[in-house]
């Protein structure tokens, strides 16, 4: 049952990458929209996430759920180390939710969008930065309960070369992801050229950015490139991820619509993969260098047998709900304009 | 004391937010299947008016929820690294009915016009289930720390753990159950109270008063109902956290025929309570169904073991009190709708109902205060002193500024929005019957 409730935390984390990636990917890239097409790109983005963009932060609640049930040392080592930027973290969802839904729910439209718009896409940048320096941090062997000066304990165990630039592959891999999104989205060639346009500008930041990882990873004695380069599977996901990739633009220029999302939502597959294989099962690497480990730090056994039914069961009812929800709203006319707006 | 702060704070403001987002969609459920039956427009208004504060408090509550679900640990890491596997299994499940409702609640609010109608409506109660089944097992998590089962605690260590004995936990039915009606209570006096207002205004008065009748009811007959949970949850104290109990009713002597103490100023050095109207064996009679039963006091319990006595006392009273009143304007409101139709368009009438609209939620952050201060210097009764649970990060206080300054501006925002949609009634609903929906 153990190996049932570690799938669904790596599902769920990669759902979360990529459902909830495309949705703050959708702000960033609103960010860097020149503003006299800003409006459009909104409506767009509207249209195309506002019935699932809830459920698509759900991910996260059902992760830091099974990490808190079934692997209580970890979440607690995490809160406690990593406390800060968890903090800032959390400033962006609550900034991010509640001015989505304020832009939309807000009766009169006047200046207030305005400043709706800017805590949005501003926080829509912040929540994937932390989230990724989150993530490296984990790996990144700085975390280190023994210190003993605030420093060490709290700043230093996140703010390292190494996470920060896991933070911004984070942000331009969401960037990456909403473009693909949105390229199906378009009404016209005009909205289409616009949106291939910024999916390179995207594809190009997190290559780069993924490149600063790799430097950044070196410069801080962490062993990524044995990590991915190291085994087998490493090699081959990265292989797949990159010839998916040339396979995406080629698709993209013969005007596919769905099949380029499902090969981005396949390549973060694999980036997810490589990173998390090689260590696997440990989850988080201490300064010591020892592990907190899935198999060893876990929840007594009733309780991971518990969860592994609840997550079973729960996920019968929420699969198909989820599926028909999106589905319905892509099979009908996406020219609705919803409702609510009055 | 910065991270109980920034708990109770947190808390406080989610458990607003939660109830509104749990109760509220029964409420639009009436008025939608009342507007599938009778076709009558403005029971649709109504319902699409509703579904508009539900979408920003389903937002507002489901961040805050968010924002708890990790404040668990950045707050409270020792408790959740022994508590989270035993008490952890509603969590779980809570996290799938929460899910269920998001889902629903995309059908529901993006769904007008694109489903069969009822389906439609459907979508609608699965959303006021599912919340409310969130709400219920977010309780049996709460009620864990209350009366702790499903594990065995040898030498410090938490051995035999069983987290679906611990989910239920003797505690669990009570509190749910009290915490339910009052949610209902609490919305519907809400809710009742604003549209109160506007027909107090004159403002769209078929509108509002259709609106103001499907939450008042609601409200007056969970009023009714709260002594009721109210008995059983007493009891259940009693039983087991008998410091909790006695704090609340400041009762500091263990003797038979032990009084009912209402109102009065605590005072905990000499050991009485000054002002208090005192009917003996009443107590004991709530308690034990008899009056000659002493009841125990805080006499016969040890100092460090003891909660605030004031706060508890005080804010057991005002949620009593308040419950009272919301009582009475309850048997008011059954009056009203018998025999005296004329008193719902009655100034004075209105004016009680207005009047009330905070009071149902003023109620429910007191019952909080209750049960959480009542169960101090414990987080998890007779188990974990709170002190010991509590992150060793230092500075805490920068972080409980932070989130209040994050709520404060939350409510402000949210206020201010509930304002904009109520002002805009007139600008969206108020003309002639419009094509199926009013754009």
């Amino acid at each position: 049952m153990i190996y049932v409730v570690i799938i669904f935390l790596w599902v769920s984390l990669l759902l979360y990458l990529v459902m909830g990636g495309a949705d703050f990917g959708a702000g960033i890239i609103e960010l860097f929209t020149s503003t006299p097409n800003k409006s459009r790109t909104r409506r767009i983005m509207y249209n195309a996430i506002g019935p699932i963009w809830e459920a698509n932060h759900m991910w996260l609640i059902i992760a830091i759920v099974i990490l808190f049930v079934g692997f209580p040392t970890i979440y607690a080592t995490m809160s406690t180390y990593l406390h800060i930027p968890l903090t800032i973290m959390l400033m962006g969802i609550i900034a991010r939710g509640t001015a989505l839904t304020f832009r939309n729910y807000d009766a009169v439209n006047d200046n207030m969008q305005k400043v709706y718009n800017k805590i949005f896409v501003y926080s829509s940048f912040i929540t994937p930065l932390f989230l990724g320096i989150i993530a490296g941090s984990t790996v990144s062997g700085r975390v280190d309960p023994q210190a003993n000066n605030f420093m060490d304990a709290y700043i230093f165990s996140w703010f390292n070369w190494f996470s920060v630039a896991i933070g911004f592959f984070t942000t331009s891999l969401c960037g990456f992801l909403a473009a693909i999104y949105l390229i199906g989205e378009a009404r016209d060639d005009a909205e289409r050229r616009s949106f291939i346009r910024k999916a390179r500008i995207m594809n190009v930041a997190a290559v780069v950015s993924g490149a600063v990882v790799f430097v950044a990873s070196i410069k801080e004695n962490i062993p990524l490139v044995q990590w991915v380069f190291g085994n087998f599977i490493g090699i081959a996901a990265v292989g797949l991820a990159t010839l998916s990739l040339i396979l995406l633009w080629y698709l993209i220029s013969k005007g596919k619509r769905y099949i380029i999302r499902v090969l981005a939502g396949f390549q973060m597959t694999m980036i997810l993969l490589t990173t998390t294989y090689k260590h696997y099962p440990n989850i988080v690497i201490l300064r010591n260098g020892t592990y907190l480990s899935l198999l060893v730090h876990r929840g007594a056994d009733k309780t991971i047998q518990a969860l592994g039914i609840a997550l079973l069961a729960g996920s019968l009812f929420i699969l198909p709900a989820l599926f028909y929800l999106v589905w319905s709203f892509q099979k009908k006319d996406p020219n609705h304009s919803a409702d609510l707006h009055q | 004391m910065a991270a109980r702060s920034q708990m109770a704070l947190s808390l406080g403001f989610h458990i607003i937010f939660s109830c509104i987002g749990m109760v509220m969609p029964f409420f639009m459920a009436v008025s939608h299947f009342l507007w599938l039956r009778t076709g009558e427009q403005v029971y649709q208004n109504v319902t699409k008016a509703w579904s508009k504060g539900v979408a920003i408090f389903f937002a507002t509550g489901a961040v805050s929820g968010t924002v708890l679900s990790f404040e668990l640990g950045l707050l409270w890491p020792t408790f959740m690294k022994h508590a989270g596997p035993i008490f952890g299994m509603p969590f779980s499940l809570e996290g799938t009915a929460f899910f269920i409702e998001a889902i629903a609640l995309g059908f529901f609010l993006y769904g007008w016009n694109r489903f069969n109608r009822w389906f439609h409506w459907v979508t609608g109660v699965v959303v006021g289930i599912s919340g409310l089944a969130s709400g219920i097992l977010v309780v049996a998590a709460n009620s864990w720390m209350n009366s702790p089962t499903g594990f065995d605690f040898v030498n410090g260590q938490y051995t035999n753990i069983d987290p679906i004995k611990a989910m239920f936990n003797p505690a669990w039915f009570s509190q749910a159950l009290h915490m339910c009606i009052a949610a209902f209570a609490a919305t519907g006096f809400a809710v009742a109270g604003v549209h109160a207002l506007m027909i107090f205004r004159k403002r769209n008065v078929d509108f509002h008063l259709r609106s103001f009748k499907i939450a008042a009811i609601f409200g007056v007959l969970a009023a009714l109902l709260q002594p009721l949970s109210g008995d059983i949850s007493a009891k259940m104290v009693a039983k087991r956290q008998p410091a909790k109990l006695a704090a609340m009713e400041a009762h500091f002597k263990t003797e038979p025929y032990s009084p009912l103490i209402i109102g009065g100023i605590p005072d905990v050095k000499n050991q009485k309570v000054n002002y208090a109207i005192e009917l003996p064996g009443m107590l004991s009679f709530l308690v034990y169904d008899n009056f000659k039963t002493p009841v125990k006091g805080l006499d016969q319990i040890s100092k460090q073991d003891q909660p605030p006595i004031a706060v508890t006392h005080y804010a057991f009273q005002l949620m009593v009190a308040l419950g009272m009143a919301m009582m009475a304007l309850g048997v008011l409101y059954l009056i009203a709708i018998w025999k005296k139709r004329l008193w719902l368009t009655a100034g004075w009438f209105l004016k009680l109902f207005i009047l009330a609209t905070p009071i149902g939620f003023i109620a429910v952050e007191a019952g909080w205060t209750v049960t959480e201060v009542g169960r101090q210097p414990w987080i998890i009764q007779g188990v974990m002193l709170t002190a010991d649970a509590v992150t060793p990060m230092p500075g805490i206080h920068y972080s409980f500024y932070l989130f209040t300054a994050v709520y404060v501006s939350l409510s402000i925002a949210v206020i201010f929005l509930l304002y904009r949609q109520i002002k805009m009634v007139p600008v969206i609903y108020d003309v002639k019957p419009k094509p199926v929906h009013a754009k």
